[in-house]
């Protein structure tokens, strides 16, 4: 449904978007992850026929982005990042605008507008002016003008940037229920967005493709490793030797606090091993045999900045073998 | 067409669902008001009341002028610079629309919002009419003049729109350019005969001056579709400018 060729985009010197090559099969949900700056919104902008490629070649739906922008753009829904939408309009008559340029029939268009006003939850705010709305709200309408003309190819850059954790949760159990029968891609910053909403993932860096696969193995990759924190009330220089001591521990460090942390007592470390789950009860085990406190044990959430050191340090050994 | 009148009409409802265009217009008719009467004074004072068009009507119609100088940048300033500035450019170029069709729906939007200050003006030639009955013929040239004026001067708010996101700047830059198009013929001594020529056939305001004594000359039709042809192409050259930038 998407293709990609040696796609390169320079702004002036910068090289944004680096040969990037993929494709994105019909219904599909792809995620496309990388830091900010790393060249996916502008991936996405050529896409969507907002500007052309330096070179190389992408098609949507079988047209391509730059003979046949038009067939392009008639074929997807985008919703660009931090968009405002037009301030100064109703919900519902900026819909209608969006529906009478998407060329949906005048006859169906109310009947479709108010379906996307349902699906995307927006009944109790139709006459309510874009510009008074709340972001999460905002994001909805954004995402209605995307459906409207209920598109093959859904395109969104960063749909939860910005919006407080109730409306991320609301704004991804929308999305979820958009895949199925439309190929979605969406980039985010965020590793758990990509787990909770995609089958596959492209993971992007300085503009190159630093790593396509699966969710799930790509969670896999991350699960090699496990991280966890604990604040053990004891004799710090002691309790890292013995936790070191254990089987399978690769690494104690202290871990870095915030002030509200260290008002919590005790001293924290940063206990990196293979597996997570059978470290966490030894380490409760030998806190206790020593009579120590244990104050706090908990499981870190893998962050995007390890993958991209796992990942990148993995290809970077690679090199050097080759 | 179905798109440009989508465009035209989303266009229509945003000057008229916010308030700038309510200001710019009451201005607009508080100075044409004001100067109805003071030029009205004059033609009775001291134009003893005869021959209207050049004693009176001339007078309005280069005042009427001034102020449109003044109140269309207002109306153009918005058109794509605010779309850039908030982003609604993205969505809007990623519809499946021609850059002319939206080119086209927002020029005819800022048109209709100039006729729309100009429409109450005509207030003074029927009632003058039914004071004094008087051919109104030339004061149809004279408006046929203004319209062609406003568009020549929404041509070129739309295009200095279409180069910057901001439409401060867009406002600015659009009321120095049409104001630069007027002065350039005022010093006639500064410059000698053969480039004044040049300058007369330059300047917007000499050839506006044959609708306001009601002549309406092929020449100055002609002048003034030809400056709309020019703005509107370069609003398209500075709409595509996205396609060729970052190209090697």
């Amino acid at each position: 449904m998407i293709e990609v060729r040696e796609l390169t985009k320079y702004f002036g010197k910068i090289r944004a978007v680096d040969r990037v090559s993929f494709s994105i099969r019909r219904g599909e949900v792809v995620g496309l992850l990388g830091p900010n700056g790393s060249g996916k919104t502008t991936l996405m902008r050529i896409l969507t026929g907002f500007f052309p490629p330096t070179s190389g070649e992408a098609f949507v739906g079988g047209c391509d982005v730059q003979r046949d922008s038009l067939g392009v753009r008639r074929r997807l829904g985008y919703v660009p990042e931090h968009v405002v939408l037009y301030p100064e309009l109703p919900v519902s008559r900026f819909l209608a605008f969006v529906a009478d340029v998407k060329g949906i029939e005048r006859s169906r268009q109310r009947a479709r507008v108010e379906e996307v006003i349902a699906e995307c939850g927006l009944e109790s705010m139709e006459r309510r002016l874009i510009g008074k709305l709340s972001r999460g709200y905002r994001q909805r309408v954004a995402i209605a003008q995307a459906l409207l003309s209920e598109p093959e190819v859904l395109i969104l850059d960063e749909p939860t940037v910005g919006l407080d954790p109730r409306q991320t949760v609301e704004i991804r159990s929308l999305i979820r229920g958009l895949g199925g029968a439309r190929t979605i891609l969406l980039s985010t910053h965020i590793l758990t967005e990509v787990s909770l909403l995609c089958g596959r993932v492209i993971i992007v860096d300085g503009g190159r493709i630093v790593a396509e696969d699966t969710a799930a193995a790509l969670s896999q990759r991350i699960e090699g490793v496990s991280r966890t924190l604990i604040r053990v009330d004891g004799p710090p220089d002691m309790v890292a030797a013995a936790v070191r001591a254990l089987g399978e521990i690769e690494r104690v460090e202290p871990a870095a606090e915030s002030p509200s942390d260290t008002s919590r007592g005790g001293s924290a470390f940063v206990v990196v091993s293979k597996e997570g789950e059978s470290v966490r009860r030894e380490i409760a085990a030998l806190v206790v045999r020593h009579g120590w406190g244990l104050l706090e044990v908990r499981a870190l959430e893998p962050t995007l900045e390890e993958l991209f050191v796992r990942l990148l340090g993995a290809e970077q050994r690679t090199g050097a073998d080759a | 067409m179905r798109n440009v009148i989508a465009v035209f009409r989303k266009e229509l409802r945003t000057y008229f669902f916010s308030p700038l265009i309510y200001i710019v217009g009451a201005a607009f008719l508080a100075l044409c008001g004001y100067f109805f009467y003071t030029d009205l004074l004059h033609f009775v004072t001291f134009g003893f009341g005869v021959n209207i068009m050049e004693n009176f009507w001339q007078l309005m119609f280069l005042d009427i002028r001034k102020f449109l100088l003044f109140c269309v940048p207002f109306i153009t300033m918005g058109l794509f610079a605010a779309e850039r500035h908030l982003g609604t450019i993205e969505l809007l170029l990623t519809y499946p629309l021609r850059d002319g069709e939206i080119f086209l729906g927002k020029f005819c939007a800022a048109v209709v919002a100039v006729m729309a200050l100009l429409a109450p003006t005509l207030l003074y030639p029927f009632y003058l009419h039914s004071v004094q009955p008087y051919p109104l013929l030339p004061v149809v040239a004279g408006y046929v003049g203004l319209l062609l004026l406003s568009v020549a001067f929404v041509s070129c708010g739309i295009f200095i729109s279409a180069l910057t996101e901001s439409q401060v700047v867009a406002g600015v830059v659009t009321g120095g350019i049409l104001f630069s198009l007027w002065a350039v013929s005022w010093n006639e001594a500064a410059v000698n005969p053969e480039t004044l020529q040049v300058l007369r056939a330059i300047s917007m305001f000499d050839h506006f001056h044959g609708f306001a004594v009601g002549v309406v000359d092929l020449r100055d039709v002609a002048y003034f579709v030809f400056t709309v042809l020019l703005f509107s192409h370069l609003t398209f050259r500075a709409l595509e400018a996205r396609t060729w930038r970052g190209r090697r």
